[in-house]
């Protein structure tokens, strides 16, 4: 792929601005979208920079469309991705659906705001049971919960990676705030951090004639009999659990010798852990778990955290009425931990909410 | 440097944004870690225009925040709105050509502090320029970022204007060292009143 | 102090109005509030509005109203209509949730003559989310998602709506095209839509050639030029389908 970026290049954009440019380093051929704020200048920015490159654009009817229109393309062996929000979201999940059952490549930028239905177009982090279990499946995906905008980059880069090496659907789970705000980005081309781009590959459409021998390939999400459904889910599902420990991220501080753990992903991540930080200069003994894959989530690694000796309590702490919190205790049921709750659906939370809540409840 | 916030805000067509978006950049230009975000969505179609904005030599936390270091309120209508971000250790300033009602003004700040911007903007300057003046005057009082700083991020910003018509250069930077004074004088006085 | 004379069905404290100053949604809203009077509807009159710059009429009228979702207005109103008939049920919605994300919905609407009136505010851009292209922009004519200039042979050509509706609807339907240029029609189209509607003829939809000078970036003279020298030359004004008799072809 020929160097888009050159020298690394420090700016100081917003996060929508990054993941156009970070889609465009990655080597993705098309964008499929359709306006719904807080994601619309991921198509401005695209759109003015395709064309320089030879990559292609189109605005569909609706999201419906701009998901199947995705899965299209990914289909016909091209590196394509979306961007939606709220609404657009949840009418992504039909096609977002088809893509795990027919193991799409498809990569999608989520951009909370608030919810349910047209909520507010600023901010949330209330699409995390829709992102990561949305659909009428079993959830499997790989969803990345970014807390800047260097991670908007680098993951977008790895997320199309994963995609097409492991053929999930992948999502880049933002939010409106990182959307919208300004704050300091380095891009570069990934070739020159020894990231190799995947290439993409066809799975209709390949090259040889039928009329050659060439054996058509017949691609199908429907089956007639419950047992065929059955063994095609257990097969994924099995493929999927297989890869948790490659495609696991998660960051931890302070978690040795904590009294409590503060449990957030997203931005809200950023508030954590600065919260840690002075709440441990206050002698009181917090620590920081923030998973950065919700799918597959850190299980074992909480588990593992909340093993340690002396963890009284974790305080799960959202922009959201328990989404986060619902999807770790799943994940880390039979734990023997008090678990306490910061839930402030749609509105941002900053370090002092969280330092005067672990007061209140240790 | 400390963390520092500001909340800058007025009617849209003020330039706000463009303010807050020169001051982040300056700070960012000089290797400070810095955090703009504009209020954006509904609010923003007809009411006040708010750009949150701040400063560190550390990464940033949360993009927004609930009680600011320095609020500034371009427009009368900006006072009332931006009032929930005044604490007690918050410098609340706003023009004082503008007619606000005791109980428009923050109920808990450090100082209350009235500057003559758009008077000056008006008499000594040029209207257009209002803002820049204000631009100054967060210098004046924060020292969030420095003068030259500041200086060169506006030159980038308007350079093309600027070019073609150099007497802009000229009126903006002397808007921007008459802000920064009167910031700067504002501070060491009492201000408008103590809350 | 004199109040301002506007419809008895505005509802006033919801005034000044959200919309920015041109636009040509306060023209049609003016329009249809004096139509609400003259048919004295105000009681019986259900107002739907969309996701979009129609949103910000959701509290305009001193009627009962609903907002729903983008591009959904008219399943909501049908819903409404086939439930309670009594009703008059008026669906608001731009030239993107109408021919866009809710293009089924006009379609099987029109298709299965339901009685709900629906007015669409067509001003060629995706307005409340900062101007992208929209089913209705022009050849050549630049949006944040065609920056340079919608090109025909990858996007198609303009949506030219009530010209399709007319094909599905039956000759009950009533089926127009106004602009906000012309007042006089455009309240003359909307009573004759509603009534379309009361007399319990059929469908009845009303697209309406408005302004935006936001996102088009245009002062107020190029603003009109737009609107009356390309717009109503691209989209014919006039009456396609009225089963009421009396019309202007």
């Amino acid at each position: 792929m020929p160097r888009i970026i050159g020298d690394p290049k420090k700016s100081f954009v917003t996060g929508n601005e990054t993941a156009a440019w970070a889609c465009l380093v990655a080597g993705a051929d098309m964008m499929f979208g359709y306006p719904i704020t807080p994601q619309n200048e991921i198509m401005h920015y695209w759109t003015r920079l395709a064309p320089k490159h030879g990559r292609g654009f189109l605005q569909t009817e609706d999201e419906l469309s701009a998901g199947f229109t995705v899965c299209g393309s990914v289909q016909s062996g091209k590196k394509a991705f979306t961007a939606t929000a709220g609404p657009g979201n949840v009418l992504m999940q039909e096609p977002f659906g088809m893509a795990e059952a027919m193991r799409l490549p498809l990569l999608a930028i989520i951009q909370q705001r608030g919810g349910p239905s047209s909520g507010t177009v600023v901010y949330s982090q209330q699409e995390v049971t829709l992102t990561t279990f949305g659909g009428n499946g079993e959830g499997m995906r790989i969803v990345y919960s970014t807390a800047s905008h260097q991670e908007i980059y680098d993951y977008t880069i790895k997320g199309f990676n994963v995609a097409w090496k492991y053929r999930f659907p992948v999502f880049i789970l933002g939010d409106g705030y990182q959307a919208k705000m300004r704050e300091p980005l380095e891009m570069y081309d990934p070739e020159d951090r020894g990231i190799k781009m995947i290439k993409p590959y066809p799975l209709i459409g390949l090259e040889g004639k039928i009329s050659a021998g060439r054996e058509p390939q017949h691609l199908c999400n429907i089956y007639s009999l419950e047992e065929e459904l059955y063994e095609v889910v257990m097969k994924v599902a099995a493929e999927y659990e297989a890869l948790e420990d490659t495609l696991v991220e998660f960051d931890e501080k302070y978690c040795d010798d904590a009294d409590i753990i503060i449990v957030s992903h997203g931005i809200v991540s950023r508030a954590a852990d600065d919260a840690v930080k002075a709440l441990r200069a206050q002698g009181i003994k917090a620590g920081y778990f923030r998973p950065i894959t919700l799918r597959p989530y850190p299980r074992k690694q909480l588990r593992a955290a909340i093993a340690k000796n002396g963890v009284k309590k974790l305080l799960i702490a959202e922009s959201a009425y328990g989404q986060l919190d619902r999807l770790t205790k799943q994940e880390i049921f039979g734990e023997n931990v008090k678990i306490e709750n910061l839930f402030k659906p749609g509105v941002g939370i900053i370090d002092y909410d969280i330092i005067n809540k672990v007061k209140s409840v240790l | 440097m400390s963390l520092i916030k500001i909340a800058l805000a007025g009617e849209g067509g003020q330039g706000v944004q463009s303010v807050a978006e020169i001051l982040a950049e300056a700070a960012y230009n000089n290797n400070q870690q810095a955090l703009y975000i504009p209020n954006f969505g509904l609010e923003q179609r007809g009411g006040v225009s708010i750009a949150f904005i701040q400063f560190s030599d550390l990464r940033i936390g949360a993009p927004k925040f609930h009680k600011a270091d320095v609020v500034v309120a371009l427009s009368e209508r900006a006072v009332s709105r931006t009032s929930m971000y005044s604490g007690p250790e918050t410098l609340f300033v706003y023009d004082s050509g503008f007619k606000v009602s005791p109980d428009e003004l923050p109920r808990e700040a450090k100082k209350i502090i009235g500057i003559p911007a758009i008077e000056t903007a008006n008499k000594e300057l040029h209207p257009r320029v209002f803002n820049i003046i204000i631009m100054g005057a967060v210098i004046g009082l924060t020292q969030v970022v420095s003068f030259e700083a500041a200086k060169d991020a506006l030159e980038s910003k308007l350079a093309y204007k600027f070019e073609k018509n150099p007497e802009l250069r000229e009126l903006n930077f002397r808007a921007l060292e008459m802000g920064r004074e009167m910031g700067e004088k504002a501070l060491q006085e009492g201000g408008a009143q103590n809350a | 102090m004199i109040a301002p004379a506007v419809p008895k069905s505005w509802y006033l404290p919801s005034k000044p109005h959200k919309f920015c100053p041109g636009c040509g949604h306060g023209i049609v809203l003016k329009a249809l509030g004096e139509v609400i009077d003259e048919l004295q509807i105000q009681d019986q009159a259900i107002f739907g509005c969309d996701i979009g710059c129609s949103l910000l009429a959701w509290d305009f009228f001193a009627c009962d109203s609903t907002q729903t979702h983008h591009g959904r207005t008219t399943p909501v109103m049908v819903g409404i209509k086939r439930s309670r008939p009594e009703l008059t049920c008026i669906g608001y919605m731009g030239d993107g949730g109408g021919y866009s994300i809710g293009s089924q919905h006009l379609l099987n609407a029109a298709v299965r003559n339901e009685k709900v009136t629906l007015i669409l505010v067509n001003n060629t851009n995706y307005g409340m989310t900062g101007g992208q292209m929209a089913p209705t922009t022009l050849p050549g004519q630049k949006t944040e998602t065609c920056p340079y200039g919608r090109d025909p042979e990858t996007t198609g050509y303009p949506t030219m709506g009530p010209e399709f509706l007319a094909e599905l609807a039956p000759d009950s339907a009533y089926i127009a095209r106004a602009t906000v240029s012309k007042y006089k029609q455009l309240k003359k189209y909307l009573k004759s839509a509603l009534k379309n509607q009361m007399e319990g003829n059929g469908f009845s939809f009303v697209e309406v050639l408005s302004t935006c000078p936001t996102n088009w970036r245009t002062n107020a003279q190029q603003t009109w030029n737009f609107l009356e020298d390309e717009m109503e030359k691209y989209f014919p004004v006039g009456e396609l389908k009225n089963p009421l008799g009396k019309g202007d072809k």
